[in-house]
């Protein structure tokens, strides 16, 4: 569920100019108090029991982030270090 | 009559709302708009160091390994001056309930929350501590709202952050989720007044004495294992709780010799407010965007008075790259098996240059280790950063670019820290404090306070308000 909390000329004096240009944004989830379809106005009440309304934005939101496909500047690191740790043992 | 709740009027009945959430009346402790009662307030808080032992205990927090890393020691031996280098331990705050120090700060706050009846807690963060808070309130029964910056405006996440988000809904939390902007702190305090839960703040004297374990247990771990102090105890450093927390334990076990030496992210020319640099930072906390004007101003919080004071604990303050904490990440996976997040290795990153300094009979502790998952560990971050316009490449750690490049060593000897000149926190706090509370004139107990929350001599401070054109009453 998405609401718009302060448009950008209610925001705080404090944002740099790029910020203050939005809106200050905000999404909650919530199991949904009555029928509405994505883009409606909707009654949520949410896991600490609050009852808010807003734009309903997604239904049975989930989570897609994940760690993406390997990173080869991260890849030679192990190989590398092993390799310095069989050169013999240090000094002292 | 209906409340108004734009930010103006929110903002105005700040100081009510953070008392009553917080059950505390600051005015006992409050001198002058400069200074008050630090250790006094500390007190109050009456959770002794024996007392937060017990409480953690009951939900499984602190008294977590001291893992010794012999093969980076071994690595740092090796790049080191004959005879140099000092043996490298961590303490794998990883194995909290929820997979970070942070469940220390959380489980006091919440514990006094539950005692004094309040139905729910509260708390404004992007960090791991929503995931500890949200744990710890799990554990004792209590209801739970974290409130976050997730989000730019065109409703890309931060992967770390989206990732603690899913991990505080997954202990059952609500998570409020804003784009950037300082005003999560409006939001807050919205919510603490709508629902009169208890504001777990980052920043009170419980969330504090909540660390306070963790320096203890240190200094014990090493007196067991090795007979001696650490020379020094590395402390990744953002808000300024950890330092503090970690410091005020070791002095409480007498830890006296050892070095708090102060580590973050160099994130130097990003803004931490801004909708277009947010997603060009890859590391989300333990960076100088809040280092440092926390160390510098630490009353810009959620509590009338911060108990997080880094400048009066800390001996040095160091940085490192994020190309090297992301290198360190790797290193402590492949050599060490110990696969952990990357913010949390900022300070295993600076304590692999530190050791260096020292002979191979001193001990470094890095003090945290933090959980790993899908969008908190270096492949997301690094894939997020290249999404987001950031050059990936190998190459020397010193030509990095916060927002711009990171480069992540090539050689293990590569890794360094640079020195933030302690005197430039100093000067920087005193000018903040001028500044921020309007005082044109101070009187000796003002300069008294100052001396002892920047951890300087009076005469250093009355020096430099000179300068600042402050003057002092009582002198001629």
């Amino acid at each position: 569920m998405h609401n718009i909390i302060l448009k950008p000329g209610e925001r705080s004096p404090d944002v740099p100019a790029d910020t203050a240009r939005t809106p200050l944004q905000c999404w909650m989830k919530g199991w949904a108090l009555g029928e509405a379809r994505v883009g409606e106005r909707v009654k949520i009440r949410t896991p600490a029991g609050r009852t808010v309304e807003g734009t309903l934005a997604v239904v049975n939101p989930g989570y897609t982030h994940s760690f993406g496909p390997s990173v080869p500047e991260l890849q030679g690191i192990g190989e590398e270090l092993r390799k310095l740790l069989r050169e013999g043992k240090s000094s002292g | 009559m209906a409340r108004d709740l734009s930010y103006k009027a929110v903002m105005s009945r700040r100081k009510e709302i953070m008392e009553k959430a917080l059950g505390m009346d600051y005015s006992e402790f409050i001198r002058s708009p400069l200074a008050f009662d630090y250790e006094s307030m500390m007190e109050k808080v009456g959770y002794s160091l024996e007392r937060v032992r017990a409480i953690q205990s009951e939900v499984g927090v602190g008294s977590t390994p001291l893992l010794e890393l012999r093969n980076i020691t071994e690595l740092v031996r090796k790049t080191s001056r004959p005879g140099m280098g000092a043996r490298i331990l961590v303490k794998d705050e990883a194995a909290n309930p929820s997979g970070s120090f942070k469940d220390r700060r959380a489980s006091v706050s919440v514990y006094h929350a539950k005692v004094h009846g309040y139905r729910g807690v509260l708390a404004a963060t992007s960090g791991n501590y929503g995931a500890a808070v949200a744990s710890q309130a799990a554990i004792r029964g209590l209801d739970c709202i974290i409130v976050q910056e997730t989000f730019d405006s065109r409703h890309v996440g931060q992967p770390e952050i989206v990732e603690k988000s899913r991990k505080c809904e997954a202990f059952g939390a609500e998570v409020v989720q804003l784009t950037v902007g300082p005003e999560l702190f409006y939001v807050a305090l919205m919510l603490l007044e709508e629902t009169g839960f208890f504001n777990a703040s980052l920043y009170s004297p419980f969330g504090i004495a909540g660390i306070e374990t963790l320096g203890y247990e240190i200094a014990q771990q090493c007196r067991e294992r090795y007979g001696k102090d650490p020379a020094y105890v590395v402390v990744t450093h953002a808000g300024g709780g950890n330092v503090t927390g970690t410091a005020r334990g070791l002095r409480k076990a007498g830890a006296l010799r050892t070095k708090v030496i102060g580590a973050s992210v160099d994130l130097t020319g990003l803004h931490m407010a801004s909708d277009t640099d947010f997603n060009r930072k890859s590391f989300t906390t333990g960076h100088t965007g809040f280092g440092v004007p926390f160390a510098t101003w630490p009353d810009r919080t959620d509590v009338p008075r911060n108990a997080a004071r880094p400048l009066r604990y800390m001996d040095r303050y160091v940085l490192v790259t994020q190309g090297e904490v992301f290198y360190v990440t790797q290193a402590l996976a492949e050599v060490e098996g110990l696969e952990r997040g990357p913010a949390g290795n900022t300070s295993l990153a600076a304590a692999i240059a530190l050791a260096r300094e020292l002979p191979q009979d001193e001990l470094v502790v890095v003090q945290e280790t933090e959980y790993t998952g899908a969008g908190k560990h270096p492949q997301a971050q690094l894939n997020f950063a290249k999404q987001n316009g950031v050059i990936v490449r190998r190459g020397d750690p010193r030509e990095n670019v916060p927002g711009k490049v990171i480069v992540i060593p090539e050689e293990f000897s590569q890794l360094h820290v640079t020195e933030f000149p302690m005197e430039k926190l100093r000067k920087s706090y005193l000018k903040n404090a001028v500044e921020r509370t309007g005082v044109k004139e101070v009187t000796p107990e003002e300069v008294r306070f100052l001396a002892e929350d920047s951890r300087q001599s009076e005469d250093e401070v009355l020096s430099y308000l000179e300068e600042l054109g402050v003057k002092v009453l009582g002198k001629a």
